[in-house]
This record gives C-alpha cells, structure tokens and sequence, in this order.
C-alpha cells in the first residue's frame, strides 16, 4: 500500500467515524427526551383476586432463592415457568430492574434496595388480603418501613437474617467477641469482607459501641464526622484483608484454601463450608449485627402479575419458607415454618432463630438505603451515592 | 427454436455471465462486493459502538432519578483527573499491563526463537501445539486453576512445603495478577515473534557472517530489526489485553482495574454509564498514544 492510498483511506475512515457520532448522537438526543415519569402509587387498582397465570415469570433472585426444590413444584402446579437470574448485590438488584424495561416480573430485595425502588418507581404495590400466610408472618415484617410506605405495601416480606462472623475455629484462638477481630493486626492477610458500600455499615456498627463519643446510633444514619471514621477505620483494615468477596462462593474458595481464616459473611457459607467439613463457626459478635430482611417485589411493568401473586403465595407458605429457610441459612417470616424446619432437618428451628422473641429480629440492624435525611430534620447524614463514592476510594 | 434446444441451465449461465462482465467492466464493483458486508457490520458493530462510548462519556448522570441526562459537559472528566483513586487504579493497570508485556516479550523471544530457527520440524510441530493447548480450555477454568496453585493450601505452597522452603503468600496480590496475566497472554506473543522470526531468510544471516559479523552482531542488526514488527504486534495484543482485563483482578487479585470500575458503574454501584464511558477512554488513548509511539518506531513499516 503506498502512502498516498494510506493516506486517502485514514481519511474515509475518520470521515465514516465522524458520520457514526453524528448519526447516534442525533438518535439518542432523539430518544432521551421521551422518557416520562408515571406513577403507579394507586391502592384503587389493587387486584382484589389472582387470575388464572400467564404461563412465565421472570426473577431477579439472591443466589439459593429460587431452588429446584420448591419451584419444580410451584411450576407444576401453576404452569407458570420460572426464570431467575441471580444479582450479586443490592446495587445490582436496583440496576437490573430499572434497566430490564419490564423483562423482569419480581425482585427479592432487600432492605437496601426496596426503598430506592420504590422511590424511583419500579415497583408497584401487592396486596397482602391475596396472600393467605400474611396473617402468619411475624408482626415486624408485616408492614416494615423497608416495603411499607403510607400504609401501602410494595412487595411481601420473605426471609432475614444476620451478617455473621465467620471464623475457622482451629486458627482463630480463643472464639472472637466482638468483631474487633476483623480490624486486628494479628490476622493479617487472613481476613475477607464482602466488596459491596453497604459493608460500610458493619464498620460503623463496630464503631458505635468501640467509640462511644462518635455518637453512632444507626450505621446508616452518619454524619460527615462519623462517616470519616468509618472510612478511616476501613482504610486503616485495607492491609489485614486477603480479599474482598464479592460471591459467596468466593468466600468459601477462600475459607476451604486456608487462604482466610476470619471474615463478614451469611450463614449460607458457614452451611456450606461445614457440609464440606471445613472447621469453621460463625457467631454474632457482642455489637450485634447488621442484618437483611428481603422482599419479593411486584415491578410496575410486569407482564406477569397473576405468576407474581401465585409465586408470592406460594413461597410464602410454611414448607417452602422452612425449605428455603434451612437452604440458605436464615430466618423465615411465617411463624408457621418453625416445625416444618425442625421436621426437615431437627433443631433448625432454633438454630435460625425462627422461635426466638422479637427481641432478637431488633437487634439486627437491617440493611437500608443511607438518605441524607436521617430524621433530624437537618439533612446533614451522608447519602448512599457518598457511600458509594468512599467505597470506591477504600477499594480502589 | 433456438429456446427449446438449450440445456435447463442456460439462464443462470447467463445471470453468471452478465455478473462476471460487470465486476470486469467496474472494477470497483468488485471490491464493493467483497468488502461490502464486513464494512457494514464494522461500522454498525465496532465504529458506532465506540461512537456512542465517546459521546456519553460527555453526558452526566442525574443523582436523584438515576437517569442519565443529555447536557454536553466535561463533569466526569474533571472527577476523573481531581480523584487521586482513578490515578491510583488508572496507574496500577497500565503497570501490570506493560510489567506483563516486557515479562511476555522476555519469556517468549527465546521461546519463539527456538520454535523457528533452531527446532527440527517435528519439535516445531510439537511446540506449537503446546503453545496453542492453553487456548483450547476456558479461560475462565485457567484463572481458576491458577487460583489454586496459589491459593494457601494450593499447589505451590504444597511443592515448597515438600522442597522444605517457607510458604509464599502470593495469593489475591498484584503479583499474582502478574503472573497470571503473563500466562494466560504467552501465546498471544510468541506467536507474531515467531511468524516474524520465521520470516527472515536464511541468505541474510549467511551474508552477515560473510561480511563479517559475529553472531551477536548479527543478532542485533539484522535479526533483531527483521523481528521487531512482530515483538511489537505481540504487545499490541499482551498490553490491550491486560489493559482491558477485568475478571483476572476479581478472580486472583484484590485491587481493582480500570475495566473493574467500568463494570461497577454499569452493573453494581450506581449505573453511571457516563462515568464508565469516560473512565473507558482511558485504555483507548493509552493503546492510541502506544500505537503512535510504535508507528514512529517503524513498527509498521514491514506490513
């Protein structure tokens, strides 16, 4: 090729180039202004009945939501066909729903994610009369402020639980207290927490009762002083950690490789890793936990809401709450459940605290969205998007 | 009559023929039809998708809604130069991607080198079925693997516990990100370098002996020019590569990549596409600002 041909073809390809951002620049400035903003915050509309299903249902799920166990049956009995697609975070839950343009029909969100859902308007309201367990559920997850605003219900509360502290027992002597273990030099390069801004709130719990004078009464509710120490304290524990998991599954590669040996995690790991006769225990340190609570949420331009109903009705039935209760590792909402877990698989009743008092359900603080309203009227806590953007300095 | 008496295939015979006319009388029509379909999809696929990557890197997101807004401003671009975090990560890519690429170039020359001058056919044969293999399985189950050699309890902390030598804690490290980066790329290099050591005939290494030269002479001034076109190609791939990599850092290492804050911002943290845009045409101007560097170092000159 010679230099004037070299030449006159950079030229064409620069001239194309520049057509193509013409081109889609005009096509999107086109699109952009049609988005309008509808809001679905009617109750009038409620459904008073569940249809006959409409064949499908589309899920965005926590992994081990949506198991064979309990959907083979469900699909079987309603024809409605299941499909789930698991989200690693609530930041990706909120992501996918407000991105999949109606692809997708329901949401296990939890604390964290239902409320920015429904503010931004991706969810719409359920109507908790269509679902018999209701009336069974234990009083806290009735009508909790995550899913319930105005006395309107966006989504049926499903399961919770404790974010607990993992430990291998042969390594770490003697058994942890408190989750000061996490911030300890002498488990360096042993130590994991999950890669996701919300673990900021673990940090300030642990704060809370470490540093009194910081005055932290809820880790999702900082002002600019106690955000910068949490952030400080993270930045502080960046050396001790071997990894920052961001699937669970990562973090059970790393307790089985001997590569950590104490770290933030769900019970869903601590059942995997002792099915798999790894020496490991978790506990809930004396500052208590954090914690997440989960509902299935309805999104405002689901295609299938009678599968929606049925699948709400049915996941929240005792066996189906015992079953995904004892899979996972956590605590079912439907008081009911309870001797269906200790018929499955004995004790698991006790063992996920599905007959403990509602003292314990107050301790855990649940996951939720930081506003930059905390409710003293001064808007002076930091929002999630600060959270966010300190999360990527810490990680960075 | 003359109709009745032609054989069934005669009117594609024809079609053919008039088609064959037209390409010889417009030879650019020719051209047109070859190129015709993988120009269209190069300008769909490829330029329009860069197109729309540039031009959103200029718009912003709006913090409330979530919805990104179509005003024109250089928002993102300053975040990215007042942050020291997006220096930090935007540093650490680049210095694996080129510690990669010199740790390639080092590995695979001699590699490549005795793969194309010195083996007799059936060794070469051998070797380059070997270099090939690795491509044949998941690159997803070779990081993995990876991730078990070194893992605590893994293979290597296992063979140097046997050696009597004190266990390595390489693990979820920047130089585990190296070593595995300097893996999984190794063909990608010692391919081009042997296509263009391969290359050179025999007859010039013969006449620089003639005239005298020794062979490190030789090696360096006509060997070593004729190879570089393909040392240069190779870290093309290994450095864009490496550059663009964001499941090797979630997988063997703890720090995050440029690509890794890409894909926070468009699945996870807040789905900024702006902002990934923005920060994406970092790597895009890096191998733009390399590939300029080579051209002015006659890389090209050979094509």
């Amino acid at each position: 090729m010679t230099r004037h041909h070299r030449r006159a073809l950079a030229w064409v390809a620069s001239a194309l180039f520049v057509a193509a951002l013409a081109f889609t620049a005009a096509g999107c400035g086109g699109g952009g202004s049609s988005e309008s903003s509808s809001s679905t915050s009617k109750t009038s509309n409620l459904p008073t009945s569940i249809g006959k299903g409409e064949g499908k249902l589309s899920l965005i799920a926590w992994e081990g939501y949506t198991q064979p166990d309990w959907v083979k049956p469900f699909e079987q009995q309603t024809g409605c066909k299941v499909t789930a697609k698991y989200a690693g975070s609530s930041d990706e839950m909120v992501t996918l729903m407000r991105q999949g343009g109606g692809q997708y029909d329901m949401v296990s969100a939890s604390g964290d994610a239902s409320v920015r859902l429904i503010r931004g308007g991706d969810v719409q309201p359920m109507n908790p009369k269509l679902i018999p367990d209701f009336k069974n559920f234990i009083d806290a997850l009735k009508s909790p402020s995550h899913n319930t605003v105005d006395g309107v219900h966006y989504g049926i509360s499903l399961q919770w639980g404790p974010n607990t502290l993992l430990y291998n027992t042969q390594k770490v002597k003697p058994t942890p207290t408190s989750w000061s273990t996490l911030y300890d030099p002498k488990y360096k390069g042993q130590v994991t927490i999950p890669d996701n801004a919300i673990q900021m709130a673990d940090a300030a719990l642990y704060l809370s009762k470490s540093q009194p004078d910081l005055g932290i009464t809820d880790p999702y509710e900082l002002n600019q002083k106690q955000f910068d120490a949490t952030v400080a304290l993270l930045k502080q524990q960046r050396p001790l950690l071997k990894k920052r998991w961001s699937l669970a599954s990562d973090e059970i590669d790393l307790f089985k490789n001997g590569d950590a040996s104490i770290g933030a995690s769900w019970p869903y790991q601590t059942n995997t890793l002792q099915a798999d006769k790894v020496p490991v225990k978790d506990l809930i340190p004396k500052e208590g936990a954090t914690g997440w609570a989960d509902t299935w949420m309805l999104s405002s331009k689901s295609k299938h809401p009678n599968c929606a109903y049925l699948w709400t009705k049915w996941v929240s039935t005792p066996k189906v709450q015992a079953q995904q209760a004892i899979y996972f590792g956590e605590t079912p909402a439907n008081t009911k459940a309870c001797a269906v877990m200790d018929k499955l698989s004995p004790g698991s009743c006790k063992q996920y605290h599905a007959d403990a008092p509602a003292s314990y359900f107050d301790s855990i603080k649940f996951w939720k969205t930081p506003l930059a309203d905390c409710g003293n009227g001064k808007n002076d806590c930091i929002d999630y998007n600060q959270w966010q953007k300190a999360w990527t300095e810490i990680t960075g | 009559m003359a109709a009745t008496t032609e054989p069934a295939g005669r009117p594609s015979w024809a079609a053919r023929r008039r088609f064959s006319t037209a390409f010889w009388r417009r030879p650019w029509l020719k051209g047109a039809a070859l190129l015709g379909l993988p120009v269209g999809a190069y300008l769909l696929i490829y330029v329009a998708a860069l197109a729309v990557l540039f031009i959103s890197a200029f718009w912003a997101l709006d913090p409330l809604s979530g919805k990104i807004v179509h005003h024109w401003g250089l928002g993102n671009f300053r975040t990215l130069w007042h942050d020291h975090t997006y220096w930090r990560i935007a540093g650490r890519t680049i210095g694996i991607a080129a510690a990669v690429t010199v740790t390639d170039v080092i590995l695979a020359f001699p590699f490549a080198y005795f793969m194309a001058r010195v083996a007799p056919p059936r060794l070469r044969t051998v070797l380059f079925v070997l270099v090939l293999l690795p491509l044949w399985s998941s690159y997803l189950a070779r990081i993995y693997a990876w991730r078990l050699i070194l893992a605590n309890d893994g293979a290597l902390n296992w063979s140097l516990g046997g050696l009597g030598l004190p266990h390595q804690h390489i693990a979820y490290t920047n130089w585990a990100m190296w070593i595995v980066f300097s893996y999984i790329w190794l063909p990608f290099m010692i391919l081009p370098i042997y296509a263009a050591l391969e290359r050179i005939p025999d007859s010039f290494i013969e006449a620089s002996r003639d005239l005298g030269a020794k062979n490190w002479t030789t090696f360096r001034r006509v060997v070593l020019p004729l190879a570089l076109p393909g040392v240069i190609a190779g870290t093309i791939f290994t450095f864009s590569l490496t550059l663009g990599d964001y499941i090797t850092p979630i997988l063997v290492g703890n720090t995050q990549f440029i690509g890794n804050v890409v894909y926070r911002n468009v699945l996870g943290l807040s789905y900024d596409l702006p902002f990934a845009a923005a920060f994406a045409i970092v790597p895009l101007a890096v191998m733009g600002i390399y590939l300029v560097l080579a051209r002015r170092a006659g890389a090209f000159e050979a094509l």
